[in-house]
């Protein structure tokens, strides 16, 4: 044997010079590529350059404080001004909370049903329901949330606050259940259930058959199967989904505008008519802003940009390192 | 040839469970009566609630006695998937009556003639129309089609064909982009162009705003629908000596036609009734205006969201009026996309 | 009407088959231990199978001695599969599926109305083509995910994990590492893993639809050596597309055909006399290799 004199002979490179035809295209594919690496740059970049006065002023008291004024002279000049952000960050975390908390169980337990339960017509009509509720504008939700959704709402947390008030956020001084964040979350909840349900749905589709039947087959019934099977395939989708909604629900504009009772105080009591939202903030402010309380209304959008970003990059990492260990 | 015997299927409900859901069913619906005439609960959603709980008491508890604990648990959950479900719809169904409720009244063919130049949101009704806000949607979506479309397209060939260095970055950026609030958007556009460069409300820049949002829902939809198409279609081009371009131009493109159209539907559905952009770039005429490039324009969601806050009971009508409309135009996408769809895998 | 159908099956069955499977079973195969505990065994009357409007699947009628393996082949396509999953009931999860006839277990319809169709397949367990391991359970849990799937208690698990583990063959090869993810394991390993795992349910009759197909010829020996082995305790059938396999493992062979219809059972004997001495040129032709 002589294994020591063989020589591995160096790999050959394989080389293909592309035609020109074929640069063109990789290059104008490739920039149109990278244009959302560009948008999503130039957002932060001119949020933050516009804000930037605003947020240097007030330094962190721009999230940690919550009084919102500014006074101006005849000119218009700026006298004074206090920019906080607390009462509507705090605003909200609880509104996209309450909407996750109410969307998820229902989201997982729909789409289950629509998978493993329901007849197939039954199913695809569900599916054009859901599709369909994905794609109602926001203003719609919003206008039906006030005017018809309201009402009952109002019902139901005041039964939570009478028989359940002894708990820390369904507790309040004041009975005003009208517009606060609990129906603002209900209503979030009903736009994210459609987004929810659908990736849920989508990954439950995709549990492998063989499994499913392998568990079928050792006398399962259709829940033990779902547990054993499904649940742990399908995870890290269910996270992933609900936090993608969680992003929506954050970045919410015109829904929450139309339902919440926007109110510049930290208020962590849920069924309490004051609250408020980053994004409503804007809208609120901008008809009558002053040029320099636009530039604090840009800083309010850059924190907003900054949260959601981040919210959907912890849903991507989740969906990466669970989507591996469920596998 | 002996007589084959009928199919049957052994496994389907025999007319003996019928008996027992039904009997189940109905003592929920009575014990959900008894329950709301007996307790301060009042309302339609406390029938619901009741009747639900009974019924999953009930159901799990014959179950669990027929069956053992496995096939309880197993009750219990099929009739907690089925609330999940009827929740999810339940808003649907409720949405669509009331806008077909409260929008039709106000509906009329002067609606559709007419604009509100001369006429404010508390004139009666027969005054004024929301033409202006249907030519400035319509022209909204025409603009930022003609914007996204090309970049979403290419974002899915890159991710999909030619599949670089950036694939993973991209594909993340693209996930970033459409969580981006759609206020966000609006006020970049304002910060970056309306400010700065053009200084005045136009449709052209409610249209940028609107592409942003727009971009990822197609990017991410058409990457999708480029995936199903079969990598030996790539390779047969390849192998017949054609380049990377006209693969995909002219064999990978082609195949994936509807598929894309479709795509490109969902994203003017997802942007058609966008609100919040439009309120801070556009200006909201209300009067027809055509140029998109020049003066305040109107839109449905703007219509909509002026004559809701305007409050009188003429305002509050105009607004559903403005909503059916909307719901009409989203609805009629949104089929059209399906119908595409499901068009192409039925071939 | 189903009286009638019966009867004609019965006339169907006997002019086909003149001697029962378990006579010939009971003469010819003394290597059986403990034969009578193991129940009476497993028969299948005139079953048909259809899936929508299909009819793939006509009039068979088998019977299974208690601790015999019998092999079923017979080209692709002609309703061994679909047979073998009216067995333990899982034909009917796909959509459109009917069937007709009964197939008895200890003498009992397993489509007996009010029949809870989990206890039927935890009596009759099944291993599937493709080793199919939950992956997101470890090789101990992948064993004992019967019991927890179908609520059941057991004293010792540990002791049960091992003898279905030895049972399948496996043991000696896992027992250091229960504790690592049945993906971690070789093709063969899992299929062998998905052994022990229906075992572990203590089922009565074990299904197994052309259990090697996936597996290299090593692993292929293996699982056949299983086979034998598990033979003693329990009744097995076997779909198998490979008439070595069949002859090797098999005490009985049952041929099926399908003529562009529906599939049917041609022939059923003895292993050795299908392949010795087959009654039908069809069967002939195919153990000879002149078709399939």
């Amino acid at each position: 044997m002589s294994t020591q004199e063989l020589v591995i002979p160096v790999a050959r490179e394989i080389h293909t010079e592309p035609r020109r035809s074929d640069k063109v295209f990789r290059g104008v594919v490739t920039g149109g590529g990278l244009s959302s690496l560009a948008i999503l740059g130039l957002i932060a970049i001119f949020l933050a350059y516009r804000g930037y006065e605003v947020l240097r002023q007030e330094g962190i008291g721009f999230i940690t404080h919550s009084d919102w004024a500014i006074s101006t002279d005849d000119a218009g000049n700026v006298i004074e001004s206090h920019f906080g952000l607390a009462a509507m960050l705090v605003g909200t975390i609880l509104c996209s909370f309450i909407a996750v908390v109410i969307a998820v169980p229902i989201s997982v337990f729909s789409a289950l049903f629509l998978n493993f339960y329901a007849p197939s017509w039954l199913k695809k009509f569900l599916i054009t329901i859901i599709d369909m509720m994905a794609a109602f504008p926001s203003i719609l939700f919003g206008i039906w949330g006030f005017l018809v959704l309201m009402p009952s709402v109002e019902y139901w947390a005041k039964l939570l606050h009478r028989y359940l008030g002894f708990i820390p956020i369904f507790d309040m001084q004041v009975p005003v259940f009208t517009r606060s964040p609990f129906v603002a979350g209900v209503v979030l909840a009903i736009m994210i259930i459609p987004i929810i349900t659908s990736v849920s749905r989508e990954i439950f589709s995709q549990a492998p058959l063989d499994r499913i039947q392998a568990a079928y087959a050792l006398g399962a019934t259709r829940w033990a199967m779902i547990k054993a099977v499904v649940i742990p395939h399908g995870r890290s989708g269910v996270i992933g989904g609900a936090m993608l909604g969680l992003g929506r629900a954050m970045g919410e504009t015109v829904a929450v505008f139309t339902v919440l009772n926007i109110v510049f105080q930290v208020n962590w009591q849920m069924l309490l008519g004051a609250g408020g939202n980053v994004a409503s903030l804007i809208i609120l402010k901008f008809g009558d802003a002053s040029p320099y309380e636009i530039k604090a209304l840009m800083a309010a959008g850059l924190i907003l940009f900054l949260l959601t970003l981040i919210v959907n990059a912890m849903a991507n990492l989740i969906v990466k390192t669970t989507g591996k260990s469920g596998r | 040839m002996t007589m084959t015997p009928a199919p049957t299927k052994p496994w389907a409900a025999s007319p003996k469970d019928r008996m027992i859901d039904g009997a189940i069913f109905s003592s929920a619906l009575l014990s959900s009566y008894l329950t709301v005439l007996a307790t301060p609960m009042k309302g339609k959603l406390a029938y619901f609630a009741c009747f639900f709980i009974a019924y999953a008491i009930l159901t799990t508890a014959f179950k669990g006695v027929q069956r053992g604990n496995a096939a309880a648990k197993d009750a219990l959950v099929n009739s907690l998937v089925a609330i999940g479900a009827i929740v999810t719809v339940i808003p649907a169904a409720s949405i669509l009556a009331t806008v077909l409720k409260k929008g039709l009244p106000g509906i009329s063919f002067g609606l559709f003639t007419h604009d509100m130049a001369l006429a404010t949101p508390t004139d009666p009704l027969s005054n004024g129309g929301l033409l202006h806000a249907i030519t400035g949607t319509l022209t909204l979506m025409a603009l930022s089609l003609v914007m996204s479309v090309p970049i979403g397209i290419l974002t899915a060939l890159y991710l999909t064909e030619i599949k670089g260095r950036f694939t993973g970055p991209i594909r993340f950026l693209v996930q970033a982009m459409s969580g981006v609030p759609s206020i966000v958007a609006g006020l970049f556009i304002l910060s970056a162009i309306l400010y700065p460069i053009t200084k005045a409300y136009s449709g052209f820049m409610g249209a940028l705003a609107l592409s942003i949002l727009m971009i990822p829902t197609i990017a991410r939809t058409s990457e999708e629908v480029l995936n199903l198409i079969p990598n030996d279609l790539r390779e047969a081009g390849t192998a017949l000596g054609g380049t990377q371009w006209r693969t995909v131009a002219m064999i990978v493109l082609p195949a994936a036609k509807s598929g894309l159209v479709t795509a490109v539907i969902l994203g003017v559905a997802r942007i058609a009734g966008e609100t919040a952009p439009i309120l801070l770039l556009t200006g909201g005429g209300d009067k027809v205006n055509p140029n998109a490039f020049n003066g305040p324009m109107g839109s449905l969601p703007y219509y909509i969201w002026k004559s809701f806050n305007a409050g009188s009971p003429e305002a509050i009508t105009r607004a559903w009026a403005g909503l059916l409309v909307l719901v009409g135009l989203v609805l009629f996408l949104f089929t059209s996309a399906r119908f595409l769809g499901s068009r192409k895998v039925s071939k | 009407m189903t009286t009638s159908h019966e009867s004609e099956n019965q006339e169907m069955q006997t002019s086909v088959k003149p001697s029962s499977l378990a006579d010939v079973a009971n003469a010819k195969t003394p290597k059986v231990p403990g034969t009578a505990a193991l129940g009476t065994g497993l028969e299948t009357r005139g079953v048909h199978a259809w899936f929508g409007k299909h009819h793939a699947l006509s009039n068979v009628s088998l019977d299974f001695a208690a601790g015999t393996v019998t092999a079923l082949i017979g080209p692709s396509g002609c309703g061994k599969s679909t047979f073998i999953r009216t067995i333990n009931r899982m034909h009917e999860f796909i959509p459109g599926a009917a069937m007709a006839g009964e197939v008895l277990l200890d003498g009992k319809d397993v489509y007996a109305p009010g029949t809870d169709v989990t206890k039927i397949r935890l009596q009759i367990g099944m291993v599937f083509q493709k080793p199919n391991p939950f992956p997101s359970m470890t090789i101990g849990e992948n064993v004992l995910s019967g019991l927890k799937l179908a609520q059941l208690k057991v004293d010792n698990k540990d002791d049960l994990l091992e003898e279905c583990l030895e049972r399948a063959g496996l043991w000696s090869e896992v027992k250091d590492r229960l504790g690592a993810h049945g993906g971690s394991l070789s093709g063969g390993q899992q299929q062998r893993l998905c052994i022990a795992r229906a075992l572990a349910v203590r089922p009565q009759v074990l299904l197994m639809d052309e259990p090697c197909s996936a597996l290299d010829p090593g692993s292929t020996l293996r699982i056949e050596d299983t086979i034998r082995h598990l033979s003693d305790t329990m009744t097995i059938i076997i779909v198998t597309h490979n008439m070595q396999q069949a002859a090797r493992v098999s005490d009985y062979t049952a041929f099926f055909l399908s003529d562009g219809g529906p599939g049917q059972m041609i022939e059923v004997a003895p292993t050795s006399e299908i392949f010795s001495r087959p009654q039908d040129s069809r069967t002939e032709s195919y153990v000879t290799g002149r078709f399939g």
